[in-house]
């Protein structure tokens, strides 16, 4: 078996250091009739070329971006991802090293992590950034959860335009806490009066910008009708290439924000691993979880990055811990952070320019089938269609002929009858003209 | 020793952060002009740069090229940090992963065009409850301790079906600092359980506590000091009998996959570090997967999304109304770490049922090698054989002005990264072994010879080596304190 | 130092009139290592006896500081917001934590004195 060194030899020689007579003999501990006598009932193992054809066919099963007129958002994103970026992600020094526990060997991931941190922090425009944190659902839900603890308040609204799924794990993190959620209804085409929902037990609110059906809002007075109430505004950001084309959620006073890093070094990867980015304004920075790489010195004066503020984290404070996050999202974090650090400012802007002009010659070729109503007026490089009829009979036929447009909202929130003819459709840089005629056409034919 | 003109040691580079490298207007990648088109951003386009630096892409790939020379690595040598796992990373799963058919497609796509990884996932779920001896498995937890919260709620969610919630959860004093603080964020009250003098979990104190007031139990199994519970199933006995559940941390499970199947201890919800035993990497600290293994009494609980087969194909259940049992919530967006669970997959079936049992045999005996070859010369709290890791203290150091701290920096200079250290809590100075069935006898001789070596420099009164250790590393011992009295924890431009 | 009271769970309190200035001892201290942060209560907050009324940090731990005796705060040191080091170089001084105002005097004498508690220490190694 190919990763097992050990020989045949070497075992008897081990075995007979260690003074035992086989290997089964080391689980004296386990009692008798629990240790299984062969193999579990599964197939034994398999070279390269057999697992390799065996999960090949598995994948040929699925259709994936790259072979399909493709505009799926819904959190998600498809971006063009520079060839060095995995590259440099597969370097065996970061690929299989372990936490930096041992800052002397690690200062290669810690120093990245600054970077990365840094990088957060300027693009959501927020003080400091941690070392990021699963992905931006349980970002979300972290970050309510650290509203109740600064506020030491118990109530969390949260908008109808956040992602269905950020709601569900912020109602289930919030279920055994006795927080109480108020979630507002999703309604894409009214106005939300969020401020008039805070009252002295609110918490925080949470908002999603650009939202979940793509419009984009300007929350600075959102966030000082927050701050006279004594609550924090927690912004959440799906779609990062946006920051490169609007205002940051920390100039618009934002005191949290809890982001999806996905569409920058990450493969969409059927949801996962992704990448949670965790920023807040400095007075918060003691509540807030996750992992943060720190600048120092070592003894001999020169600069170098640790682990620090740990004191916060579970291996220290046990159940008093900030969260009980452990592992934080390493590899996807550096990839972000080295797409990123390609992009720099000229092209990080440009990405978000170049998507957003392609989304609004979606728009303007969408809004042109028959059947079809743009119903935002503002968005960045996502919106929703309304449709003359349900939404998801509509996506499956358009990817019976090879093209993959769109969420259909019910997908994510069914059984209500006013959001069943939505349809949520992303276009991004990696979009040609010539894929948005081929989705206008097979959207014409569906409907 | 003599410093160099540019700070720089050979292969070992200085290199300045991404910030002080800018070019401004520079980017690393070509990206058209866009076309000019009616903005539809309302008020809230952004009017201030965002502030990030211009670099070109030979300047990048030389940046984290440089930057990464600085870390160690499995893939670099033996990483024996107990209940870690650092075993060898296949690169067959980097490859498969990265196969446009599982890399390149979207959570949200319709479930005709996904049919392939909806069996992937299915299929990985098959192995993992045929290895644990499980019904079922939630296979959306992000990570360890993610699983750990899973399980703990999907007991809860049981219990206040059958009447209440309950208050406490009992969890040995040995346990991982997770555990108390996911049964905090469950919303339960601690109570910690102490060790017998064999490092095991005391059983009658065990049996004291459980009321009808104790939600679970939480036992990590081999437990932390390296030790199998032999008392599991009486353990589970006991807190079955008081109407509570059973919570295992798998973290170290690689010590008897194919061996011991959790499903006969009795254990009622246990999740897996995919990150650890199945061979996916830990990338610098994480990502990682955490699926929880489930019994029939919670498997009902278990939370959305899952991946159910019908005679059409597969289905994923991502909404409680077309669930069969009584789902408590979601954890995660969308369906779970993928990506990892392709890695581990392909691990799984390369591996086979053969060689996983090999591989967590050989894992024993690495651990069980190393115990013999240093028990003499390091002190060991609790007589073997251990399991997959193996617990040494720090009473061979008494009186030698030597920490294990100090130890752990010395075997940083020979080339070896340290074990975990002062974990767990129990001994006094632990040093936790873990060298996992992918070292090859000659590595682990050299490690031996090394352990020896330092140990009886140490004893020799030899404390100069330890004390200024690490020497040989990008950087010396690092100020600690000073990083968390005054936190810096992003770049500033320079005042002028 | 004569008039200071010690918790087992090395807290110090001296006592003038009916306010106790805590601090932690410097056994305690030298048990931490560096401090790096304290939490100190809000003034105006009423603590029983026991209760954990604020935090210490070293690089690697935290403690809880608990109340020796019931009572309210009436001061904080504020000082150890930026300058948390003064509890390693002075814990019996300029490194106390809080102002609390004793409800029971009586609670004083269930606590140690600096003869008993230096007994009590010397146990503990």
């Amino acid at each position: 078996m190919r990763f097992l060194p050990l020989s045949g030899a070497d075992r008897a020689e081990m075995l007979a250091a260690i003074g035992v007579p086989a290997i089964e003999d080391l689980y004296k501990d386990v009692p008798e009739g629990l240790h299984l006598a062969a193999p579990v009932d599964l197939p034994f193992h398999a070279g390269e070329l057999d697992v390799g054809r065996d999960l090949a066919a598995l994948a040929a099963r699925n259709l994936d971006g790259g072979s399909a007129p493709f505009f799926v958002g819904g959190g998600v994103y498809r971006h063009h991802v520079p060839a060095a970026v995995d590259h440099l992600i597969q370097r065996g020094e970061f690929l299989t090293a372990y936490t930096p526990y041992q800052p002397e060997v690690s200062q290669g991931t810690l120093q990245a992590l600054f970077e990365f941190q840094t990088q957060v922090a300027l693009i959501t425009g927020m003080d400091v950034a941690n070392a990021s944190l699963y992905d931006g659902s349980t970002g979300c839900a972290e970050a309510a959860m650290m509203a109740c603890r600064v506020t030491k308040r118990s109530r969390v609204v949260l908008s109808g335009g956040l992602h269905p799924h950020y709601r569900e794990v912020t109602e289930t993190n919030a279920r055994f806490l006795d927080l109480r959620i108020d979630a507002l209804n999703p309604d894409p085409a009214t106005p939300e009066d969020l401020a008039s929902r805070l009252d002295e037990e609110t918490a925080c609110i949470v908002v999603q910008n650009p939202d979940f059906f793509g419009r984009v809002r300007e929350l600075s007075a959102l966030a000082s009708a927050c701050r006279d109430a004594g609550a924090l505004l927690i912004v959440v950001v799906n779609e990062i290439v946006s920051l490169g084309a609007l205002k940051s959620p920390g100039d618009m006073g934002a005191d949290i924000v809890a982001a999806e890093g996905q569409s920058l070094g990450n493969a969409m990867g059927f949801g996962g691993p992704h990448v949670g980015l965790f920023a807040v304004m400095d007075r918060l920075l003691r509540q807030m979880p996750g992992r943060l790489a720190g600048q120092t010195v070592d003894v001999d004066g020169n600069r170098g990055w640790v682990l620090t503020l740990s004191t916060r984290e579970q291996h220290i404070r046990r159940e008093k811990a900030t969260s009980n996050i452990c592992t934080n999202s390493g590899l996807c974090a550096l990839a972000f952070s080295i797409h990123l650090t390609m992009l720099g400012e000229a092209g990080f802007t440009r990405m978000a320019e170049l998507n957003h002009a392609a989304a609004v010659k979606l728009a303007e070729r969408l809004g042109a089938v028959d059947g079809v109503e743009i119903v935002n007026d503002t968005f960045f490089n996502e919106f929703t269609l309304r449709l003359d009829r349900p939404a998801a009979p509509v996506v499956e036929a358009m990817a019976g002929q090879g093209v993959l447009g769109g969420v259909p909202v019910s997908r994510l929130l069914p059984g209500e009858a006013a959001l069943e003819n939505l349809l949520v459709v992303a276009a991004t840089e990696t979009n040609t003209e010539a894929e948005m005629d081929k989705f206008a056409d097979a959207l014409g034919g569906a409907l | 020793m003599a410093g160099t003109i540019t700070g720089n040691k050979g292969l070992q580079q200085e290199e300045a952060l991404i910030f002080e490298q800018d070019s401004p207007g520079q980017s690393g990648v070509d990206l058209p002009a866009p076309d000019a088109v009616p903005s539809r951003l309302g008020e809230a386009a952004r009017t201030a740069p965002v502030g990030l630096p211009g670099l070109s892409e030979p300047q990048v790939v030389r940046h984290y090229l440089r930057i990464s020379q600085k870390n160690y690595a499995i893939d670099a040598g033996m990483y024996p940090l107990g209940s870690c796992t650092m075993k060898h990373n296949p690169r067959l799963n980097e490859k498969m992963a990265r196969l446009p058919g599982f890399a390149d497609i979207h959570p949200l796509q319709p479930e005709s065009t996904v049919q392939g990884a909806l069996a992937l996932i299915n299929e990985c779920a098959r192995w993992l409850t045929t290895l644990t001896g499980m019904p079922g498995v939630a296979m959306s937890p992000a990570a360890g301790a993610h699983g750990e919260l899973t399980g703990l709620m999907t007991i809860r969610a049981a219990l206040e079906d059958r009447g209440g919630p309950r208050k406490r959860v009992l969890v040995p004093e040995s346990a991982h600092g997770t555990n108390p603080a996911s049964a905090h964020m469950c919303g339960y009250t601690v109570e910690a359980i102490p060790a017998d003098e064999t490092g095991r979990v005391d059983l009658a104190a065990l049996k004291d506590r459980i009321d009808d007031d104790v939600a679970a139990v939480m036992i990590t199994n081999p437990n932390t000091c390296g030790l199998f519970e032999g008392d599991m199933k009486n353990m589970s006995d006991a807190i079955h009998a008081a109407g509570g559940y059973v919570y295992c941390d798998g973290a170290n499970f690689n010590a008897i996959v194919g061996r011991v199947r959790p499903g006969d201890l009795g254990i009622d919800s246990m999740h897996l570090n995919l990150h650890k035993t199945f061979s996916t990497p830990h990338g610098g600290g994480g990502p990682g997967a955490g699926p929880v293994v489930l019994s029939a009494a919670l498997v009902p609980y278990a939370p959305l999304p899952y991946v159910v087969a019908g005679e059409d194909g597969f289905h994923l259940v991502e909404h409680a109304d077309n669930a069969e049992g009584k789902p408590y919530g979601r954890m995660k967006g969308f369906h779970g770490q993928f990506g990892v669970f392709v890695r581990a997959l392909a691990y799984m079936m390369s591996m086979g049922a053969d060689g996983l049992r090999q591989a967590s045999g050989d894992a024993v005996l690495n651990a069980n090698y190393l115990l013999a070859a240093l028990e003499d010369d390091l002190s060991l709290p609790y007589p073997g054989p251990c399991m997959h890791e193996v617990l040494f203290d720090d009473h061979f150091l008494k009186d030698t002005g030597v920490t294990t701290l100090d130890f752990a920096k010395a075997m940083i200079d020979e080339g070896v990264h340290p074990m975990t250290m002062y974990f767990p809590l129990v001994v006094h100075g632990a040093l936790l072994m873990e060298p996992t069935e992918t070292e090859s006898k000659a590595a682990l001789d050299s490690f031996v010879g090394m352990i020896k070596g330092l140990a009886s420099e140490a004893k020799a009164g030899n404390t100069e080596l330890f004390d200024e250790a690490p020497r040989h590393t990008p950087r010396r011992r690092l100020d600690e304190t000073t990083a968390a009295r005054s936190p810096v924890l992003r770049w500033r431009p320079a005042l002028e | 130092m004569a008039d200071m009271k010690f918790t087992k769970e090395h807290e110090w309190i001296a006592v003038d009139g009916d306010v106790g200035t805590v601090g932690i001892s410097e056994y305690a201290q030298e048990q931490l290592g560096d401090v790096v942060f304290v939490e100190v209560p809000d003034v105006g907050k009423s603590f029983n006896r026991g209760e954990e009324a604020a935090v210490v940090e070293s690089v690697k731990a935290a403690s809880e500081v608990f109340a020796p005796v019931d009572g309210e705060i009436v001061e904080v040191n504020s000082g150890l917001e930026d300058a948390p080091g003064t509890v390693n170089e002075d814990a019996f001084g300029g490194g106390w934590f809080f102002k609390i105002k004793v409800n029971d005097a009586s609670q004083l004498d269930e606590l140690m004195d600096k003869a008993a508690y230096d007994a009590y220490i010397a146990e503990l190694d």
